[in-house]
């Protein structure tokens, strides 16, 4: 025996790394809809098989609480199980020796908090409230529900033009989502399982980069109904849109000088290319969408006046008025909230900041959008002061590291005090206390908490806060739009309150959100509203998807987009990314599984082809 | 086209064809447990996967396409093990207590494994301690079903209904009925178009062949059985006789070989069903601005609840005139049972019926107009009929022909084609006919709604009433449609027949199983050909009916005939209705 060895994993132990590698993968790809009854005994059992046996609570207790369980899934419990159980889980987490059987023990306790209605469902009536009522995990976790399956094929068999006329039928604004989407579609994505997510997005975006022009379809007899939509963003424009193709007239009435919200005054160009963006908006007002821009409903129209004029008003304004950092100082001459800065950006007004100073306060994606900005407009050096830490920033990684290849330097745990100005009243520089990680909040972030340093002073010459936007409610509050914690308050249907023809949607509604989701509630009002109008138009598309190949799938790696050169691209305004070449796309098209052909997709509705 | 290798045989089939459809065609059998072509092609059960070289895993054979240059192996040493272990896998979840299972001998699941040779256990048995639900017509017993999902496929492809759903998720997903709802609860209309679709035991009808043996058993009961039209053309199917040779007389002979005291005919009273409905129709019809429109048959009972359950602004539509089976019951315990001198509370009626909701239609609890007792005290299927016949060890093919007891027992040829999709209008608009000029038609005049299209249109002209809008439809998924038209005001008519089942009763829920073939039309061709053979195709010019209408009823519509021929379907209520 020698005294000490050099540690070589076994070639089982390096098996089971992988394994758990494979098993974190998998969860990521969980199709929405599972029982939870049923994911938490399944946790729970690869809890228990971590107990090392040492302490009662851990070894045994885990066990009792795995059949108890199973006993509630199979039907066998009654009510004084759930009180076994959650008295023996609540023993547990008081009486577990180490994190493995605590934090098990937790895992059933947050359970019986969050859905006990279906622990009670299993037990009452032997069944699940849990249900796969959407099979194709892209399409169930697009907020508009785009036919993602179908798209993958079409741009694998190079048919750009369908693809972009199919998502068309979901989504209006499919070059929109191609540069910009967060593609909420990939989180789910069933390749997880096999090697990593199909790039989605890149696909899309190489649709609609070689599609051409698609016209649109024709729509539908006019119905003489009238609608006004407040608000020309994504959300304006797609509810607007499909109202257009259902026979409707509207009218859409935007505050700033031009349409797009914040496509164009919170997403800079070299995301999203101004031509682009001029373009999708056109081909949406080819069906005959009458826009009045520069108007402001409260000034130049009234509320009222509309509600009068038209037979339904959908409210889509957004949320465009950025939020004061709230500290002393802020007042001072070269502060600016990002929607001040990034909507002059809009309009082409680009201010210099050749030589400068920039601080930019914020950890999201606005914050990153003025921090790249404010590089190509000169800036000697940015700097993100960001109370978190780099992986608490609610920025897209992307972005993040994005905008650091390009020399933006990120300030962590820094919590902003006081903006110092001078005898000019201008500022000269950001004082922030320095903080430490502390516990986690609900969402499972640490919370910053003061550290023992001292505060440092941030030198800046321009201090751009970038800490999130409210709604701008004035107006429509004295309307009677009803309003609570600064949205508007509307149904899952949009409709709004007690206001008979009132539907609201978007960022307005649901606070700063994504383009996608503000598409999708577009997309929804105009559903109900043609239903309120009386009508019932199907929103349809005639495209026949390719059916799919036999494929074996075995693991190959994702093919991602590019970026331009840091150094190059950071001087200019142009786009930053490198669509998929043509041999990209098709490879990895090629990646799609079809989950709506294969596993559950063939039998319960892979696609919905109308609406 | 496309060419391709199928066990060293080279076939050219249509682009699309799947390699399960293309091997049929050549002849070469995969075996398949959840499919049903059209309706169910989502390879669940895993049983027809085959070999294609280049691929290193098995291929379901059933909804994947062929491609051109492939080559499949169908019975490959893999292919034959996969099989074999996902069958066995399978019989884990499955009672195999065969002996005890109305599907014994005609199940899919037993004749795969028999086929394969699966002797001994191999997995632990793994079967759900749940009760099942035996209060309605349409049972279903969890730990048969093989979760093939055919039900669900058909009750939401073809009859639209929704009923039966996947329900769980994980290990636990099974079938059950959608919505969080029991199936008494739910607005099924009892069909049993689930039952004729499931390959194993897991859905069946309600057994009561016991009360019928009991009331046979029981000297005090003067025991009366009717036979529905469409059970004749189906009644000998697992016999495989000639339709020819296996007669409704021959089944007279089996059921006095049972011990029943009267045997009669549904057919009779399918003719008595035409006087009354084919009367009010004429009512309707010359009275047009007092009724709503169009009138509807009434003689199928899934139809009936399905308008009841989703449509109930049309209930009051719907023809009056009871069913066949609930005339001939309350024909049954009142005139008959006068006729012998028997207190009606002794008659007891069973139906012989190709149709599982029938079983509900028994229950409704206004079908009890002769004597307060129901009409009708039990309802069998074809099916359960044919486990009679079986337990009596009767066989049908060296059985003499009996004639049917009188006087319930003639029927014409126009109440022989009830059983078949367009026969009741076709029947009706005979009479109709009659009625209004005074001369019969040309019996085959009507012909147009004939036919196996789900959903016929017709417009005919009978002098001096003018011309009929009539629709036909079969199929509640069909029938859904024609609803939502009329809604929409985009058809209209003056007389529309339905009948909850493709093609009619013929290819009723209550019929023998053939898993995988669907019968209807075959065994509606044998009722229009013994419609075309008979010497009378008037319902009016049924000898039993004049004598009926003659002694007791005295004329269509009379107030005896509303009394005891006629319902109000308002009176009783759907699980859905408030």
């Amino acid at each position: 025996m020698s005294r000490l060895d050099i540690k070589t994993p076994s070639k089982a132990q390096t098996v089971v790394d992988n394994l758990y590698r494979d098993v974190e993968r998998r969860i990521a790809a969980s199709p929405p809809g599972l029982c939870p009854v049923d994911m938490s005994l399944t946790f729970l059992q690869l809890c228990h098989a971590q107990t090392c046996g040492k302490c009662v609570p851990c070894r045994i207790g885990l066990g009792q609480l795995t059949k108890l369980i199973g006993q509630v899934l199979d039907g066998e419990a009654d009510m004084s199980t759930l009180d076994i159980i959650e008295k023996t889980a609540r023993s547990i987490v008081n009486t577990a020796d180490c994190a493995i059987g605590r934090d098990a023990a937790r895992l059933v306790v947050d359970g019986l908090e969050g859905f006990r209605e279906d622990y009670i469902e299993h037990i009452e009536h032997h069944r699940c409230l849990a249900s796969l009522s959407l099979p194709v995990p892209c399409v169930a976790m697009c907020p508009a529900g785009v036919d993602v399956p179908g798209y993958m094929a079409l741009v694998g068999e190079g048919r750009c033009a369908d693809a972009v006329r199919l998502i068309r039928k979901d989504n209006p604004m499919p070059t929109a989502c191609a540069y910009i989407c967060e593609h909420p579609c990939e989180a789910r994505c069933r390749r997880n399982m096999i090697d990593a997510p199909l790039n989605i997005r890149g696909l899309k975006r190489y649709a609609v980069d070689h599609a051409g022009d698609v016209p649109q379809p024709e729509c539908a007899p006019a119905t003489g109904k009238r609608v006004a939509i407040i608000g020309g963003g994504p959300s304006g424009l797609s509810c607007a849109y499909y109202l257009a193709l259902m026979g409707h007239k509207v009218t859409i009435f935007e505050e700033r000088r031009q349409l797009g919200g914040m496509l164009r005054y919170g997403i800079p160009s070299y995301r999203f290319p101004r031509e682009k963006l001029d373009a999708e908006i056109n081909s949406i007002l080819s069906l005959g969408i009458e826009a009045h821009t520069d108007v402001t409903v409260g000034k130049e129209i009234t509320f009222e006046q509309l509600q009068q004029e038209y037979d339904c008003l959908y409210i889509s304004i957004g949320a465009h008025q950025g939020k004061g950092a709230g500290i002393p100082g802020e007042h001072s001459k070269n502060v600016m909230s990002a929607v001040e800065m990034l909507r002059g950006i809009g309009d082409g007004e680009m201010p210099d900041f050749s030589g400068k100073r920039v601080v930019v306060i914020g950890g999201g994606n606005v914050a990153m959008d003025v921090t790249r900005s404010s590089i190509r407009l000169g800036a000697e050096k940015v700097t993100c002061v960001y109370r978190r830490r780099i992986e608490d920033m609610t920025a897209l990684p992307d972005e993040v590291t994005g905008a650091m290849a390009e020399g933006a330097e990120m300030l962590t745990l820094m919590a902003p005090v006081r903006i110092e100005a001078n005898e000019n009243d201008e500022a000269v520089a950001l004082w922030a206390q320095p903080q430490i990680p502390g516990e986690a909040d609900k969402s499972g972030r640490p919370r910053p908490e003061k550290a023992d340093l001292p505060e440092q002073r941030i030198e800046a010459d321009i201090i751009v806060v970038a800490i999130g936007q409210g709604i701008e409610i004035a107006g429509f509050e004295q309307s009677g739009v009803p309003i609570k914690r600064g949205t508007f308050v509307a149904a899952s249907s949009s409709q709004v309150g007690n206001m008979n023809n009132v539907f609201a949607g978007g960022d307005c509604v649901t606070g700063p959100a994504t383009a996608i989701r503000a598409i999708a509630a577009g997309k929804v009002a105009a559903a109900n509203i043609d239903e309120h109008l009386g009508f019932h138009h199907d929103i349809t598309v005639d495209v026949d998807i390719p059916s799919p190949k036999l494929n074996n799938s075995p693991p190959h790696g994702r093919i991602n987009t590019t970026e331009r050169e840091a150094a190059e691209r950071k001087n200019d305004f142009e786009d930053i990314e490198c669509g998929l070449t043509c041999e990209g796309a098709c490879t990895e098209a090629s990646r799609c599984l079809r989950c709506d052909h294969f596993g559950y997709g063939i039998f319960r509705g892979g696609r919905n082809s109308k609406w | 086209m496309v060419t391709l290798t199928i066990d060293s045989k080279v076939i050219s089939v249509p682009e699309g064809t799947t390699i399960l459809e293309a091997a049929r065609s050549a002849n070469i059998n995969i075996p398949t447990l959840c499919y049903l072509k059209d309706i169910n092609e989502i390879a669940a059960c895993r049983i027809c996967m085959v070999e294609v070289e280049g691929h290193a895993r098995l291929v379901p054979s059933c909804d994947n396409a062929v491609a051109e240059g492939m080559v499949v192996h169908t019975n490959s040493p893999r292919v034959r093990e996969a099989r074999r272990v996902n069958l066995r896998l399978l019989l884990s979840q499955h009672d195999d207590n065969c002996t005890k299972c109305t599907r014994s001998g005609n199940c899919k699941l037993q004749k795969l494994c028999n086929d394969y040779n699966l002797l001994g256990d191999h997995y632990i048995k793994d079967l759900k301690n749940i009760e099942d639900d035996f209060s309605n017509p349409v049972v279903r017993i969890e730990n048969r079903c093989i979760r093939c999902m055919r039900c669900i496929q058909v009750c939401d492809k073809i009859q639209s209904m929704n009923i039966w759903d996947v329900v769980g998720t994980g290990t636990r997903t099974t079938v059950g009925v959608g919505r969080f709802r029991t199936l008494g609860e739910s607005d099924c209309t009892f069909c049993g178009q689930c039952i004729t679709h499931c390959p194993v035991g897991a859905l069946q009808e309600h057994d009561d062949t016991g009360k019928v043996w009991d009331a046979l058993a029981d000297p005090k009961k003067v025991t009366v059985v009717q036979i529905a039209p469409a059970v004749r053309a189906a009644w000998a199917e697992y016999y495989h006789l000639d339709p020819k040779f296996a007669t409704a007389k021959r089944m007279v002979t089996a059921l006095k070989a049972m011990g029943f005291d009267y045997v009669f005919d549904t057919n009779f009273s399918a003719d008595l069903t035409i006087m009354e409905e084919g009367s009010e129709f004429l009512q309707r019809f010359t009275h047009r601005d007092q009724y709503k429109w169009p009138m509807f048959t009434s003689c199928c009972p899934g139809w009936v609840r399905f308008v009841k359950g989703q449509f109930p602004e049309y209930t009051g539509n719907l023809s009056s005139a009871k069913s066949p089976q609930a005339m001939f019951g309350a024909v049954a315990k009142s005139y008959f049972a006068e006729k012998i001198g028997a207190d009606p509370h002794d008659v007891f009626v069973v139906s012989i019926m190709p149709c599982t909701a029938k079983k509900a239609e028994r229950a409704i609890p206004n079908l009890n107009d002769a004597c307060g007792d129901p009409d009708v005290d039990v309802v069998l299927t074809t099916r359960e009929f044919n486990r009679m016949l079986r337990g009596e060890q009767i066989n049908p093919a060296v059985l003499e022909e009996t004639e049917f007891d009188s006087p319930l027992g003639t029927g014409t040829g126009a109440a022989v084609i009830f059983g078949a999709t367009g026969g009741v209008m076709d029947a009706a608009l005979r009479s109709a006919y009659y009625l209004v000029t005074g001369r019969n038609p040309d019996p085959d005049a009507f012909r147009a709604v004939r036919g196996m299209d789900g959903w016929k249109e017709a417009t005919f002209e009978i002098p001096g009433a003018g011309k009929v809008r009539v629709a036909v439809v079969s199929g509640l998924g069909n029938t859904r449609k024609l609803m939502n038209a009329l809604k929409e005001g985009k058809a209209s008519y003056d007389f529309v027949e339905v009948m909850a089942c493709p093609g009619g009763c013929a290819g009723g829920g209550g019929q023998p199983i053939h898993d995988g073939q669907e019968l209807a039309e075959s065994r509606g061709d044998i009722l229009w050909n013994i419609d075309k053979g008979m010497s009378l195709r008037f319902s009016h010019e049924n000898p039993e009916i004049q004598t009926l209408y003659n002694q007791y009823f005295h004329k269509p519509l009379s107030h005896r005939a509303h009394e005891l021929l006629h319902t109000d379907f308002t009176e009783w209520k759907m699980p859905t209705e408030k």
